[in-house]
């Protein structure tokens, strides 16, 4: 348990990738079954386990100690769960005894019924160190929150076992905690396992932004193109019976679109873009997407306003036929037929485009026909269906972003290379009535700038600090003096969190505009004309 | 005679009427006793001082020569007659030098404990409990959400990333006297035996650990000149925390930010901190070395001070011992 607990206390104050894979790959390498495939579950997010409520661990502290020391403390840190480790009575006779393993933690709170759940934590926690009691507490409490997503783990695995990530994507929903057969391939000691469960993901092949000068070396006849739609990508697996809907890294989103897996009646492996509305009709914004994401159960209400769809761009699997090495041309034909015969009101096939050089694509990307539209594909029509982000077969030419110029409010230092650095700039843009204009704070962005211009603003920002909040400096800027970032971004959203109304997507400096009075940045008004359209 | 006649809080400090002297003085006076070298408790311009040997060598490290009148050695357990009172220092585990003092004056007891810890450490004298009727105790980590755990396990973490991330450089911000010495230390104990490279700040206070016998192994000056800049890869550097944050810190490659204090056991603090690896090194005593402290001394009451007083009053009461604050002022935790 310690081990597992020392983990989780590193990953949450690392903040680089490489960082935190070095330490994932670590872990998974020094410790040994089942408590690594437990940890790696408890990570991404496969382990159940009864919940216990916040109250109830309250009250079993409570039974401890004295209510006012509690009080002081839990005042002090803030945290329910990180006071109740720090405060926890611990007799010496009890860490004498056999300190537990993740595996014994996590069979005791499996095996305890709901009536004695708060029992078997408190014995738990009587026999855990500090750190492993504040993990046992995160285990029943639910959410480890340590910033490591399920990909970055098996990033991690991927490492360990020098295997292509996609090898164990495609393998990971028919695996199940704790893994001992994925550990074992990896580590060179078995096979690697079958694949046995159904509708199983098949890692999706990605493209590469079309550079400078990319587009003189490739003969337009040896493409097709098709529009890039501003939705998810999907991948729809039907399979015995079997339905499930797989973002593009692999994850189950099948449970948020129980509207769309009804639909999916039928044997084969789409690949396509989710995306809300009436595919015959009008196709929803992002916006109205996102009205559909991250829920945990979805409402009949949300799913009649946003019914969700898939524009459908290419075929891996017909029934037993595996189409993956098949030409695109050739997959495209075999989807185009399919999709015929699926629930018009729930699928369409992504439509091609027609061009005869760069210039009239280049035309058409400008000015696509529709706004949830970011941009166009490339696809040779010879490409077979590859895993990962092979160079060359497939390109995608982005809408150019949109900027605005923003003034700088907030800096904050970075980490790693950066911690010297004030790196993280929030930035804001003019509201409010002519005469008291006021900034309001827009977006956040940390890259997009060379470390020549870093070591620029990070001067400016010492040199103009108005007040320090701990490691974030606030800069002045007002009408009269400030410094205007022009920030590129790819969209918007509305937003109910942030005080502007609009959260910006995929922000970052594009360039520092030293030269700008501050009084000229934008307004606000000119990013809601944006919302709008 | 009452407790509060021998000792009671004045602006300038602790003040001792009958032996006309004050502890730990924060403004200038004409007697001061001092117990350990940290600036909030030593400062200069005193008219005499009485600290231990090495806390006046300290005092004259810091502050030059002059920083006081006349100055006085205590040797610990020997008792010195002031006015009629009689004062004996004793050690308190905080930092080299650092002592508690006992005040008796016509039967009349009180330990005046400055700072002090409970766990080991090879760079200074353990603490000796003294029993006395009234204990005056720090509070700096009066709650009980403070429990220090083992140095020596923090130390094998920070010795497991520098194995873990040999490419980059593990920036150790610990305070210049006491607790950088002791994480030297810690890290020699423990077998590494690299040199460690050390921020200008650091360079006399371990100069003189090292010529008290407290060996430090080999130190090199942290600067770009003295060593290329890829040296500082997989390099152990210790500095003063405030330098990591600073431009100073630009030279190492991808550093880890460490920090050595017992404020690192909470998550938060050290993440607002930017810290990436906190080590839960403490030179205080933590809550349960605080209130074990306590039923040692046998003390019939307890003043508390600089800290969280309220937590460890209401310890007190609940375990039947007189206690109350002791507002003094002027005390941060420079120490941690």
């Amino acid at each position: 348990m310690n081990r597992f607990a020392e983990l989780l206390d590193r990953l949450v104050l690392t903040p680089s990738r490489n960082g935190k894979l070095t330490l994932l790959r670590d872990y998974f390498r020094s410790v040994e079954d089942p408590d690594r495939g437990l940890a790696l579950a408890a990570i991404t997010g496969d382990l159940t386990i009864a919940a216990v409520k916040p109250a109830m661990l309250r009250a079993l502290v409570m039974e401890r100690m004295d209510p006012v020391l509690f009080g002081y403390s839990y005042d002090y840190v803030g945290d329910l769960a990180e006071t109740v480790s720090l405060v926890w009575p611990q007799s010496p006779a009890d860490i004498a005894n056999h300190e537990p393993t993740l595996a014994e933690v996590v069979a005791k709170l499996q095996a305890a019924s709901r009536s004695d759940g708060p029992k078997v934590l408190a014995r738990l926690l009587d026999s855990a160190s500090i750190s492993a009691r504040f993990a046992i507490i995160k285990l029943v409490t639910g959410g480890l929150r340590i910033g490591v997503s399920a990909r970055l783990a098996k990033q991690a695995l991927a490492d360990l076992g020098k295997v292509d990530v996609a090898e164990i994507e495609e393998l990971w929903h028919g695996l199940t905690p704790p893994y001992a057969e994925l550990f074992a391939w990896l580590e060179g000691k078995a096979e690697k396992p079958k694949k046995t469960a159904l509708a199983l993901f098949r890692p999706v092949m990605l493209s590469n932004p079309i550079g400078d000068g990319d587009l003189e070396k490739l003969d337009p006849a040896d493409y097709a193109a098709e529009w890039k739609w501003d939705g998810i990508r999907v991948q729809a697996v039907s399979e015995g019976g079997v339905r499930r809907l797989y973002s593009r890294t692999g994850d189950d989103v099948s449970g948020a679109f129980p509207d769309l897996a009804e639909a999916m009646d039928f044997s084969a492996t789409l690949d396509g873009e989710l995306l809300v509305g009436d595919p015959l009709q009008a196709t929803g914004t992002f916006s109205d997407l996102q009205q559909r994401l991250n829920r945990k159960s979805v409402t009949p209400k949300i799913q009649q306003q946003y019914p969700a769809f898939m524009r459908c761009y290419d075929v891996l699997q017909i029934g037993d036929e595996d189409l993956r090495t098949l030409p695109f041309s050739e997959r495209r034909g075999r989807l185009q037929s399919f999709v015929q015969t699926l629930d018009p009101s729930r699928f369409d096939l992504s439509p091609l485009i027609e061009f005869t050089d760069w210039q009239a694509l280049e035309e058409l990307r400008r000015k696509p026909l529709h706004p949830v539209i970011e941009g166009v594909m490339l696809k040779r029509w010879d490409s077979p269906y590859l895993t990962g982000r092979p160079k060359g077969p497939w390109f995608k030419w982005k809408r150019d972003p949109h900027t605005i110029d923003a003034v700088l409010m907030y800096a904050q230092r970075g980490h790693g290379k950066r911690s010297s650095f004030y790196s993280d700039y929030t930035f804001g843009v003019w509201s409010g009535p002519e005469g008291s204009e006021e900034l309001v704070p827009v977006g956040k962005a940390y890259f997009g700038f060379t470390d020549e211009e870093l070591r620029q603003v990070d001067k400016y920002v010492r040199d103009n600090t108005v007040e320090r909040f701990g490691p974030v400096r606030s800069v002045r800027a007002d009408r009269r003096q400030g410094l205007v970032l022009e920030v590129a971004f790819e969209g918007l959203n509305r937003s109910t969190r942030h005080k502007s109304g609009v959260a910006m997507r995929f922000p970052r400096i594009s360039r520092l505009r030293w030269d700008k009075p501050a009084a000229e940045a934008d307004r606000i008004e000119t990013l809601q004309a944006l919302l709008d359209t | 005679m009452r407790a509060s006649d021998l000792l009671h809080p004045r602006p300038e400090g602790l003040y001792c009427p009958p032996g006309d002297f004050f502890i730990d003085p924060v403004r200038p006076v004409n007697r001061a006793l001092i117990t350990h070298g940290h600036s909030d408790h030593a400062r200069s311009g005193h008219r005499s001082v009485l600290a231990t040997q090495q806390t006046l060598d300290i005092m004259g490290l810091r502050y030059g020569e002059g920083f006081a009148g006349t100055t006085q050695a205590a040797a610990l357990g020997e008792a010195i007659a002031l006015n009629g009172v009689s004062v004996t220092f004793h050690p308190a585990g905080h930092v080299l030098g650092s002592a508690q003092i006992e005040v008796v004056h016509q039967g009349s007891c009180i330990v005046a404990s400055g700072d002090y810890k409970r766990q080991r450490d090879a760079t200074c004298e353990p603490f000796e409990p003294v029993k006395c009727d009234v204990f005056i105790t720090e509070a700096t980590f009066g709650l009980p959400v403070f429990r220090h755990p083992p140095d020596t396990e923090e130390i094998a973490r920070l010795l497991k990333s520098t194995a873990q991330f040999p490419e980059r450089a593990h920036l150790v911000g610990a305070y210049a006297l006491g607790k950088a010495q002791r994480v030297m230390r810690l890290l020699r104990d423990a077998g590494h035996d690299s040199p460690i490279y050390i921020h200008g700040a650091l360079a006399r206070l371990s100069d003189y650990y090292q010529s008290q016998g407290i060996e430090l192994g080999t130190l090199e000056p942290a600067t770009v000149e003295s060593s290329g800049r890829q040296d500082f890869a997989g390099a152990i550097v210790v500095g003063p925390p405030s330098a990591f944050a600073d431009r100073w810190a630009r030279r190492f490659p991808d550093p880890i930010s460490c920090f050595a204090s017992g404020w690192m056991r909470i998550r938060q603090r050290a993440k607002q901190g930017g810290v990436e690896l906190p080590l839960i090194i403490s030179d205080h005593a933590d809550w349960d070395e605080l209130t074990a402290t306590i039923k040692e001394t046998g003390a019939e009451e307890i003043w508390v001070t600089h800290g969280r007083e309220e937590a460890l009053v209401r310890w007190c009461e609940l375990e039947g011992i007189a206690a109350r604050p002791l507002h003094l002022v002027g005390y941060e935790d420079e120490g941690d």
